[in-house]
């Protein structure tokens, strides 16, 4: 069935960004089997109609807030896939010069002010970033994302009665993959949901199915008109599936394989692809955007292994200014 | 030179700096009304609530939003009220804003200043007592100040709120009424640096915050019976005046430090290490027992250090 308000144009942009962020996801889960990328990786694979459809809306000025799950955030706000790719292999042309790794991801020219390796963690910092916005009375608007779950730490609580104490310029994105960890979250959390809690909180909020990326686009693009017209902190509940574990490690055996099968059919990016041929955008030109997606990550990938490692010294570098004789 | 006390020498450094620099703001609870020690009493009829915001009791999205909010552009001076009460902002702190710097790769600063009242203080008994000083000069990132005086606490919180790294600043709740002279239009007094406060060739006396004032009284004990201590003001914890303080123990071969902090894993120990380390003269620290800080007088008072037994350790050593 054909969509109501169909852009082509602006649907195969997020078939675009969807295609990069998978690329960039699958390379980054071969380069963890292959032992060059350490450390934890977590793979959004499954939820990135969720970064695509919120961050399609944002300018250059607006920031984000991001979690460990965050690479997909930093590729929709235009982060350069190199960059992050060398960072995942720890090299020196890394966005954070190879000290922050996959869960410290951070690009401050585009407004994207870190992922985060505590959950729940980035919910006030993303409320401070508003709250200075207000301060100096900016026009920017601020994108906090998290997992569902961050809805049952305190900084959660915190940090929304925050933004809606002080009328902040901020949308609050959850990002429902059904787990916390390695766990069902909903085993796990009293009440109605993240977004009753929102709502208890005076923050009007509004729950999607997170895998329809025209849904998200359209959803978020009526919330952040709001939040800058004046109107306050929103809270949009997405509903989405993580396709892969926990970390790029975990096989996630803890669900059944019948599961994740089913759930598979509503791949986003499947999704999307189905909306486009239908309206008539031809099979090739999908194969394309594909095609170009893996290999800008493909090159990416062949760029950080060829890169250097970080000059040792560097590790001393950007500690503190006050007292920086001491740090050994 | 004016004479004023403490608490109004932190007031009026905070005033100065936000009239200074519009960036300037300050998040607690109950700052409107003057903060609960009176510490920004008349602030927010002058700079309005929007620059000096009073808060929620949310300790974790004071500090969390002040790191954001440092991070765009803005100097945020969070109170907490207690030291204490810091603790529930730990993660903001300690994983936040110490690190956001570094983990990024130098994109971006945290310039905040963390105001945490410490010390004990009129039976506030053990959730109202802590001094912690230690627990933060062991974060890489983070600035760790105890001013003593008045003239310090003017001078060390302007240049804290100046500073762009983020800083744990310790006011002594018991100094708050201590009155002492407080230059008018002086610079900041540079982070890092310690005071003398007075010479001596015998033995060197390293202390800080409210056990300046009482090692000065140990000290005024010892020269009565012809020991001159080299009493140095830290000031600053981190990070701390090595130069001065292995100057002195070099000269007096003696280095005794003091503090009100748990004495064990307390930062004395990393002081009395160094100067071992460094120099080999013979070192000796003094902080409190490793006990919880009790309620009523004679038992909190088994957690202080009076004069005498510095007195006493001095004299040990010699």
């Amino acid at each position: 069935m054909t969509r109501p308000n169909f852009d082509a144009a602006r649907m195969l942009g997020h078939y675009r960004t969807m295609s990069r962020i998978r690329a960039f996801e699958e390379a980054a889960e071969a380069g963890q089997k292959s032992g060059e990328v350490r450390g934890a990786v977590h793979l959004s694979i499954g939820q990135e109609a969720i970064a695509s459809g919120v961050c399609v809306n944002l300018a250059a000025a607006d920031y984000i807030v991001s979690t460990h799950r965050g690479h997909g955030h930093s590729i929709a706000k235009g982060a350069d896939v190199g960059a992050m790719m060398a960072e995942l292999y720890g090299k020196a042309g890394g966005t954070c010069r190879g000290k922050g790794g996959s869960m410290h991801i951070a690009d401050f020219t585009i407004g994207m002010l870190g992922a985060n390796g505590v959950v729940g963690a980035g919910i006030p910092i993303a409320a401070g970033a508003a709250h200075a916005v207000k301060l100096r009375g900016g026009g920017e608007v601020v994108v906090c994302f998290f997992g569902d779950g961050a809805m049952n730490r305190g900084p959660f609580l915190e940090g929304l009665n925050w933004a809606r104490i002080y009328d902040l310029p901020i949308l609050f994105v959850c990002e429902d993959n059904g787990f916390a960890a390695t766990t069902r979250t909903r085993s796990l959390s009293g009440g109605r949901g993240p977004d009753a809690r929102a709502e208890s909180l005076g923050i009007p909020a509004m729950e999607i199915d997170g895998n329809d990326v025209q849904l998200v686009d359209e959803t978020a693009s009526g919330l952040l008109s709001a939040i800058r017209a004046g109107g306050g902190p929103r809270f949009l509940l997405c509903r989405t599936y993580r396709l892969k574990g926990h970390t790029a490690h975990d096989t996630a055996p803890y669900r059944p394989a019948s599961e994740v099968e089913e759930r598979r059919r509503h791949d986003p990016i499947l999704k999307c692809r189905e909306a486009l041929l239908l309206h008539g955008v031809p099979a090739a030109e999908l194969e394309r955007v594909e095609a170009e997606a893996k290999a800008e990550v493909g090159s990416a990938v062949e760029t950080a292994r060829r890169m250097p490692w970080p000059d040792q010294s560097i590790a001393w570098e950007d500690v503190q200014d006050v007292g920086a004789a001491q740090w050994r | 030179m004016a004479v004023m006390t403490y608490l109004e020498a932190g007031r009026r450094a905070l005033e100065e700096e936000m009239r200074r620099d519009p960036r300037v703001w300050a998040l607690g609870e109950d700052l409107g009304r003057g903060g609960v020690f009176g510490q920004y009493k008349g602030l927010q009829e002058t700079f309005g609530p929007a620059r000096i915001v009073d808060t929620p009791i949310s300790e974790a999205a004071i500090m969390g939003a002040a790191v954001g909010a440092a991070m765009v552009g803005t100097r945020p001076v969070v109170e907490m009220r207690f030291a204490d009460f810091a603790l529930c902002a730990v993660d903001e702190l300690v994983n936040q804003a110490a690190k956001a710097r570094y983990m990024f790769g130098g994109q971006g600063r945290v310039p905040l200043v963390v105001r945490q009242p410490s010390g004990m203080w009129r039976s506030s008994a053990a959730q109202h007592s802590q001094s912690l000083e230690a627990w933060y000069a062991h974060i890489p990132g983070l600035v760790v100040v105890c001013p003593a005086t008045p003239a310090d606490n003017h001078g060390l919180l302007a240049a804290a709120i100046r500073c762009d790294d983020p800083v744990v600043y310790m006011e002594h709740k018991d100094l708050w009424g201590l009155e002492g002279e407080v230059p008018e239009g002086a610079e900041p007094t540079a982070l890092g640096k310690a005071r003398r406060v007075r010479a001596g060739g015998d033995i060197t006396i390293v202390t800080w915050s409210k056990m300046v004032h009482v090692a000065a009284e140990a000290a005024a004990m010892l020269e009565r019976d012809g020991i001159a201590a080299d009493l140095i003001d830290l000031r600053t914890i981190w990070p701390w005046d090595r130069e001065m303080v292995l100057g002195s123990a070099g000269t007096t071969r003696r280095c005794l430090v003091v503090h009100e902090a748990v004495q064990a894993g307390g930062f004395g120990a990393e002081i009395a290490a160094t100067v071992a380390e460094e120099l080999g003269v013979k070192v000796k620290r003094l902080g409190a027992p490793r006990l919880p800080v009790p309620y009523a007088p004679p038992l909190e008072e088994a957690c202080k250090i009076a004069p005498e037994r510095i007195v006493a350790a001095a004299r040990e050593m010699l």
